[in-house]
């Protein structure tokens, strides 16, 4: 069946099998693979996306599901890793295997537009469902306080944003 | 290309491998038996060996040779190369190599071996070519080379105060004799400029912008997806399957039974479907139907597996590995004996990125897109299970999600191969998280029956371990071994290592400190017990074993003693007996993989028993130079939340010969909220050579978590994982 949806503000039509995930949707047919494949069932978050700004999981999402729905990938957060979640997870080297990370930042993204200074509490209740085989918890949480600085900086026109996480030096 | 010089390529390739220098004055030959000039004149690059190219803009890129699952070697071993060759780190481009085992040494990623193979051979590498391009400004301006230096990227000749970039030299270093590397000179530690720094991931951007660069995310044009559908029951066989309805299914171009052999690390029998996407492969296979000639393994269990274990145990070990002194007779006169039994479960490897591998066989070659921890062992297998030879298999290196011991395998690979061999496009296949959960090469269960003794002054002088668990005879089954040397022995005056195995039908290998992820939960948490019986401080104890060293053979004592007291001073805890009822600091330490770690954890346990891991203090020696500080404490950090990770909840269980388990809501990874808010990494320098951080801080973690909730509760813990026990107290 046909389905139109946006990706990324772009305006999409794909000719899929109506039961057929979003995630594969995004992988396989519109060749977008930061978004990823870990467990099928909604258990990883691995292959999160923002379906109208909410955090959803690609992979139990059938395309007919978002039609005429806003879909966001990690792959619009920014291309050249502008995004200030994307410039928090630079600077403080969040990522090892790196494979959890997209759908880590999406969760966080979503958190960010809710939440502008959240708390080590929301983001419990907000990251607590992404899985990172690595544990690179430490750093995410640490990352997503740093980007809601780096964001409250650029809202307020600050020249120099401050660094209120410490990164380790040696 | 003549005839003697492909002749003499291999001897010639076997001695200046590592840096491919030249064999012909401004030659040298690459893998395929050419003689490359050292300056290309079309492209202006400066090659002086197979890792580095110097452009005239003066950038220099250097090959990552070995495979990247997450432990940052992709940055690590470029900056060995980077920091002798002395260029600035912001010139630098790095490329992942492909598997090449005549350009390059030991692409693997395993054992935390990179650092200690790697820290002299890649720093010569790129002092080789440092040395070639200061020749060349020497002989350019006529002066003596001692009179050279260099930053940068550029020669300098402060006198004249006359400098040139290495790309402006490319041309004439091209011709300078490469050196000698055993005898290049290298810099003195206090000349580092890049390696002790903190070096973001070079992937980094790629990762948090989501590019194709994981095997998963690999594609080649008129590529077709694959699943492959195995026996639940490890090693059987198809008897039938109804390939002919699956095969008309939507989407699905071929499906097909491949047989197999015999050997649980090979290519097991299974049903390939082949179809223009993965979501077509994958919902046709819910229309299979397979008959399967289960086999022997079907009649194991865990259950089957523990009764044998404890049948074991009563009876006289099957082969002693060790005895040291008269351990029956010190243990009748000791002033206190403990007995415990210690069991710790299978467990999966469970990577992030399931396992997958796209192959193309086209014109009797094979070509292989891999996330591999052993490239070279798997076009190995690969060869030897299709009949291709190994000079006609390539192998590209992907970027892999998460490693830890499972992709040391290369069943995905054989299998990719092997559907490619009979299908006329490239194709990916894919495993679901479900095969990933179900054919692992598990992390083998283990059982230890102990019996310590202490004397009248507190001191360890009897210990008997018999230790139940899998092979056939002397052989015991993949990564299920203990070493005669494993700690305590060596330190214990009256020691006695048995044991025993039974047949196992399930595949097993190496996780992430393989070996050492159970035995040290076993050894720590019966030397805790000990250290209680004797009424001594957990780490007072532990020192005092440290300091009877009955036979120097082995690892050096004073670097665990060392780290044992660092951790002590950083984790405060003289002040454990303050703590309240409910909270408990427990230690363990460990040596394996060349590290010594000592770790602290404080964990807190509700009256209903509810766990909490307050916090972690890590003190580890990994010799005189901590490469790249950032990746190094993260490492640390995911070792030691990996192991309490194993400790909370996972486990394997095997019915029927089959794992039951099948995704993350059966075997649960560690979440955010599990995490501790702090794990403090602290690092001892000692004058030692450099070693790897992949593994060697994980053990300590689980039975220092264990003696924490000991401390907490009074309850003992001594089989994991924990998630199986009552911590409530009251």
């Amino acid at each position: 069946m046909n389905v139109t949806f946006r990706v990324n503000g772009r305006a999409v039509t794909v000719d899929v099998p109506a039961d057929m995930p979003l995630l594969w949707v995004l992988r396989d047919v519109l060749e977008l693979k930061g978004t990823k494949y870990g467990c099928g069932v909604a258990q990883c978050g691995a292959c999160t996306v923002h379906v109208n700004g909410a955090p959803t999981r690609s992979c139990v999402t059938p395309a007919q599901a978002v039609a005429g729905a806003d879909v966001g990938t990690v792959e619009g957060l920014s291309a050249d890793g502008t995004h200030a979640l994307q410039r928090a997870w630079l600077e403080l080297d969040v990522p090892q295997c790196g494979y959890c990370q997209a759908g880590q930042l999406m969760s966080a993204a979503a958190l960010l537009e809710r939440t502008a200074a959240p708390t080590d509490e929301d983001i419990d209740r907000a990251m607590n469902g992404n899985l990172c085989r690595c544990t690179t918890y430490l750093r995410i949480r640490q990352a997503i306080h740093r980007a809601a600085s780096l964001r409250t900086a650029e809202a307020q026109g600050s020249g120099s944003i401050p660094n209120e996480v410490p990164i380790p030096q040696r | 290309m003549t005839t003697t010089l492909i002749m003499n390529r291999r001897r010639f390739l076997s001695v200046t491998a590592i840096a491919g220098g030249g064999l012909l004055l401004g030659f040298r030959v690459d893998s395929s038996g050419a003689a490359v000039p050292l300056f290309d004149p079309v492209t202006s690059d400066f090659v002086p060996n197979a890792y580095i190219r110097i452009s005239a803009d003066n950038i220099a890129t250097i090959i990552a040779k070995n495979p990247e699952i997450g432990q940052g070697v992709k940055t690590m071993l470029p900056m060995l190369i980077a920091d002798e060759l002395d260029v600035d780190w912001s010139s630098v481009r790095i490329e992942q190599g492909d598997l090449d085992t005549e350009k390059y040494t030991a692409q693997s990623a395993g054992g935390s071996n990179a650092t200690p193979s790697s820290w002299l051979p890649m720093r010569r590498v790129g002092a080789a070519a440092r040395a070639m391009l200061v020749m060349a400004a020497a002989r350019t301006w006529g002066v003596p080379v001692a009179e050279l230096t260099t930053g940068s990227g550029s020669v300098h000749h402060r006198a004249s105060g006359r400098s040139s970039t290495y790309g402006e030299l490319g041309a004439a270093a091209a011709s300078v004799t490469p050196p000698d590397l055993e005898s290049v000179p290298l810099k003195d530690p206090e000349q580092f400029r890049i390696i002790g720094t903190s070096v973001p991931n070079v992937d980094g951007l790629a990762i948090v912008t989501g590019k194709p660069i994981y095997g998963i995310d690999f594609t080649v044009p008129g590529m077709l997806h694959a699943v492959y559908v195995k026996c639940p029951v490890f090693g059987g066989t198809v008897a039938s399957a109804n390939l002919e309805a699956v095969g008309r299914l939507p989407g699905v171009r071929e499906a097909f039974v491949l047989e197999g052999g015999s050997s649980l690390s090979g290519l097991l029998a299974g049903v390939a479907i082949v179809a223009d996407t993965w979501w077509a492969a994958h919902t046709a296979r819910r229309s299979l139907r397979v008959e399967w000639n289960e086999g022997a393994t079907a009649t194991q269990s865990s259950e089957s597996f523990a009764r044998q274990a404890a049948e074991l145990s009563q009876r006289s070990p099957q082969r002693s590995l060790r005895t040291d002194g008269d351990p029956a007779t010190a243990l009748r006169s000791a002033a206190r004996t403990v007995r415990a039994e210690y069991h710790y479960p299978f467990i999966a490897h469970a990577p992030l990125e399931p396992q997958n591998c796209t192959a193309h066989f086209h014109d009797g070659r094979m070509e292989i897109w891999a996330p591999s921890q052993t490239p070279a062992r798997g076009r190995q297998l690969v060869a030897q299970t299709l009949g291709i030879p190994e000079s006609d298999i390539t192998i590209h290196l992907t970027r892999i999600g998460g490693g830890f011991g499972r992709r040391l395998a290369n069943d995905y690979m054989v299998e990719a191969a092997a559907i490619a061999q009979r299908v006329d496009a490239p194709v990916k296949l894919l495993w679901t998280r479900e095969d990933d959960m179900q054919h692992d090469f598990y992390r083998p269960a283990g059982w230890h029956y102990f019996t310590g003794g202490v004397d009248a002054n507190g001191r360890l002088v009897a210990w008997r371990d018999h230790f139940i668990s899998f092979g056939e005879g002397e052989r015991f089954a993949p990564s299920a071994a203990i070493s005669p040397n494993e700690f305590p022995a060596r330190f214990v005056p009256n020691f006695a290592l048995d044991a025993s195995v039974m047949p196992l039908g399930v595949p097993t290998g190496a996780l992430r400190a393989p070996g050492s992820n159970g035995l040290c939960f076993a050894m720590q948490g019966f030397i805790d017990e000990l250290a209680h019986a004797a009424d001594r401080d957990p780490i007072e104890f532990r020192l005092d074993v440290l300091s009877q060293i009955h036979d120097r053979e082995g690892w050096d004592a004073d670097r665990m003693r060392g780290v044992l007291e660092l951790v002590a001073e950083k984790s405060g805890w003289s002040g454990r007996d303050r703590l309240p009822r409910g909270t408990g600091m427990g230690v363990a330490f460990h040596y394996s993989h060349r590290g010594y770690f000592a770790e602290v954890v404080q964990a807190t346990v509700s009256r209903t028993g509810e766990l909490t891991v307050d916090r972690v203090w890590v003190a580890g020696d990994i010799g005189s130079q901590v490469i790249n500080p950032l990746n190094a404490e993260h490492n640390v950090q995911g070792a030691v939340l990996d192991g309490i990770a194993e400790a909370l909840g996972q486990e394997i269980t095997i019915e029927n010969g089959r794992t039951v388990q099948s995704n993350f809501h059966d075997f649960p990874l560690l979440r955010l909220t599990q995490a501790p808010p702090v794990v403090e990494v602290h690092f001892r320098t000692t004058d030692n050579p450099p070693t790897g951080l992949g593994e060697p801080a994980l053990p300590p973690a689980i039975p220092a978590l264990c003696a924490a909730i000991f401390q907490a509760t009074g309850t003992r813990v001594r089989s994991l994982p924990l998630s199986k026990h009552d911590l409530s107290w009251s």
